[in-house]
């Protein structure tokens, strides 16, 4: 994958064409075509059940955790075809890094989990402790929680208050230093205070990753996202700048649901 | 509890409709059967308690008369002489019989232990659903086989086994036994094992493979450690059933009073001698007691095995 010193605007982040996907005989996307630029956020709205977490996941290929599930199309991340036959999943997820619905830290330390991805990916030999000191601090340092957790590191990071958790499962992406984060619904399960958390961690990372985040929150794909792009029932509908789908949106069932007449 | 509250809550359109004494006899009645099926069902929880201790008193006062003589404890627990029929010099050294129970639990889960974690993570990792169910039949299978049953399969299929493979003039040893201990404790691990690995959440599996673990990474550094407490449990469980067990080791180690120089060694296990040997000990003689003292012996050890691995479970449940 090209380096971030290379992004240009023109630049695209992915890609997908006719893109099709399906849940043993049930279509859950159907031909979908997108464009999403590198080094912005782009929101993923529509209501429930239209397919918003599965796009999501097959931009790092976890879908096929499931033996049912078959996808035709094409996806390009970074102008690479991800289906490709060469193309390695575990180098695909450490360039496109994911945080879930639910906060999922593992159940060891807080410390273990951000250096979860370097101790996978790395020999024992290859990584020394200053090193992974280094990385913690780092990671810890960009979400904001450094200095509420330097001095527990050793904690177990499932005993971690929701908010804290959330942020620690971006931290934890930060050490394979990825290029894309997928965000799906990441504070449905957190307060105002921690969703409005979460959004400024989010605009702090804007520009040097790629940010694409699932809500069923009006507001805060509003508020927090470059480009919004509206799904019903498996297939695309309108893909724009926020601000332009918000105000006058050009697909009348676009219109009705920002109007919250169903979803 | 619960019921009552419905019966209370149901009364006004009961006597709307039912004017009169009948309501509150079917009231009394309901909660006479009420009464009964739950002293019922508390005799059922108590008698299981009671047996237990029951039992315990039983083998405890067969044996423990023995204590108060000129009988030695230390010597009982280490000397390797067990000599309890002799004319001349009667010894009770039991050292070789532990060591043989020892040696035989140790070796079935040195090939238990991996093969059962193994089949456990197997099963709950790797098989789609078909494959799981027929899978937890034929281990539930494995479960079901007498032990009589195993110790033929001993007898007839490994100890002629054990003499080709590895050249041995017997096939009657440690090995042997240990074999069919393993068969015997596997299923048990793998059934405990695999309801461990179930319980751990799919979300850590997912955040792991999205970090971009390969299945034996998300197996050794998630699912392992944040099983382990189920699946050290596993491992006791089997221990246990390892511990206790009689009929195929009486069997197949060959019943020799020995304390083992290797795996191709005949033993004698403690279980094996009280089988053996309480039938034809007179009742209350020293024979008899001594026997009894080893059941109070073999008791200890297997309820020291369960209550830590029943510990262990309750501190995952509390998680
Ligand atoms: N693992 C799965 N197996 C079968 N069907 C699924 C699975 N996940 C999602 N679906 C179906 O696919 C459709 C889209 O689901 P999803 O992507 O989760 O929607 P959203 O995230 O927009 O709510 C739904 O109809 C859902 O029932
Ligand atoms: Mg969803």
């Amino acid at each position: 994958m090209t380096s971030a010193a290379l992004r240009t605007e023109a630049d695209p982040g992915i890609v997908t064409r006719a893109l099709n996907l399906w849940y043993a005989d049930f279509q859950a996307l159907k031909g979908i075509d997108l464009d999403i630029k590198r080094g912005e956020i782009t929101s993923l709205i529509g209501p429930s059940g239209c397919g918003k977490t599965t796009l999501l996941r097959c931009f790092n290929r976890v879908n096929e955790r499931y033996g049912y599930v078959r996808t035709t199309g094409e996806i390009k991340i970074l102008g690479k075809n991800i289906y490709d036959p060469d193309v390695s999943l575990i180098e695909l997820r450490k360039s496109v890094g994911m945080v879930f619905q639910r906060p999922n830290p593992l159940p060891i330390s807080i410390y273990e989990n951000i250096v979860f991805g370097m101790r996978i990916h790395h020999d024992r030999r290859q990584l020394s402790k200053s090193q992974l000191d280094a990385a913690v601090e780092l990671a810890l340092t960009e979400v904001g929680l450094w200095n509420e957790l330097k001095d527990r590191l050793e904690q177990r990071a499932t005993g971690l208050q929701l908010e804290q958790q959330q942020k620690l499962c971006i931290a934890r992406l930060l050490p394979v230093k990825p290029e894309i984060i997928l965000m799906d619904e990441p504070c449905s399960a957190l307060d105002v205070e921690g969703t409005r958390a979460i959004e400024e961690l989010m605009w702090a990372l804007r520009g040097r990753y790629t940010i694409v985040i699932v809500t069923h929150n009006m507001a805060q794909a509003r508020r927090a996202s470059d480009e919004c792009i509206f799904m019903l029932m498996g297939e695309l509908v309108e893909h724009r700048s926020t601000a332009e789908l918000f105000l006058n949106p050009a697909n009348p069932k676009t219109a009705e649901y920002i109007e919250g007449r169903y979803g | 509890m619960e019921h009552e509250v419905v019966t209370l809550g149901a009364q006004p359109t009961r006597r709307s409709m039912a004017p009169g004494g009948d309501a509150a006899r079917r009231r009394m009645v309901e909660s006479l059967t009420e009464h009964v099926l739950e002293w019922v069902i508390r005799l059922c929880g108590i008698s299981a308690i009671l047996f237990v201790f029951g039992i315990f008193f039983f083998v405890l006062r067969e044996g423990v008369g023995l204590l108060f003589g000129d009988f030695s404890l230390w010597k009982f627990l280490s000397s390797t002489e067990w000599y309890p029929t002799s004319r001349s010099n009667v010894r009770y050294g039991v050292l070789s019989l532990i060591v043989g129970t020892l040696s035989v639990t140790t070796t079935a889960m040195l090939i238990a232990v991996p093969f059962g974690l193994g089949a456990a993570i197997f099963v709950s990792e790797f098989c789609d659903k078909r494959a799981k169910e027929g899978l937890k039949i034929v281990i539930e299978l494995l479960a079901a086989i007498p032990s009589v049953v195993w110790g033929f399969i001993g007898i007839s299929v490994m100890n002629p086994l054990i003499q080709t493979v590895f050249h041995v003039p017997v096939g009657l040893n440690v090995l042997n036994g240990a074999l069919l201990l393993a068969l015997m404790s596997v299923p048990i691990m793998v059934s405990i094992g695999e309801d461990a690995l179930k319980a751990v959440p799919d979300s850590f599996r997912e955040a792991a493979v999205a970090l971009g673990a390969t299945r034996w990474q998300v197996i050794y550094r998630v699912l392992v450690p944040a099983a382990k407490n189920g699946l050290l449990a596993a491992v006791l469980l089997g221990v246990g059933r390892a511990v206790g067990e009689t009929m195929a080791v009486l069997m197949a180690t060959g019943h020799a009073v020995n304390i083992p120089h290797s795996v191709f060694d005949p033993v004698r296990t403690l279980t094996a001698t009280i089988a053996a040997e309480l039938g034809e000990a007179s009742v209350g003689s020293p024979h008899y007691q001594v026997l009894f003292l080893i059941g109070i012996l073999l008791f200890s050890i297997t309820f020291a095995v369960n209550l830590t691995a029943d510990l262990i479970v309750k501190g995952v449940r509390r998680k």
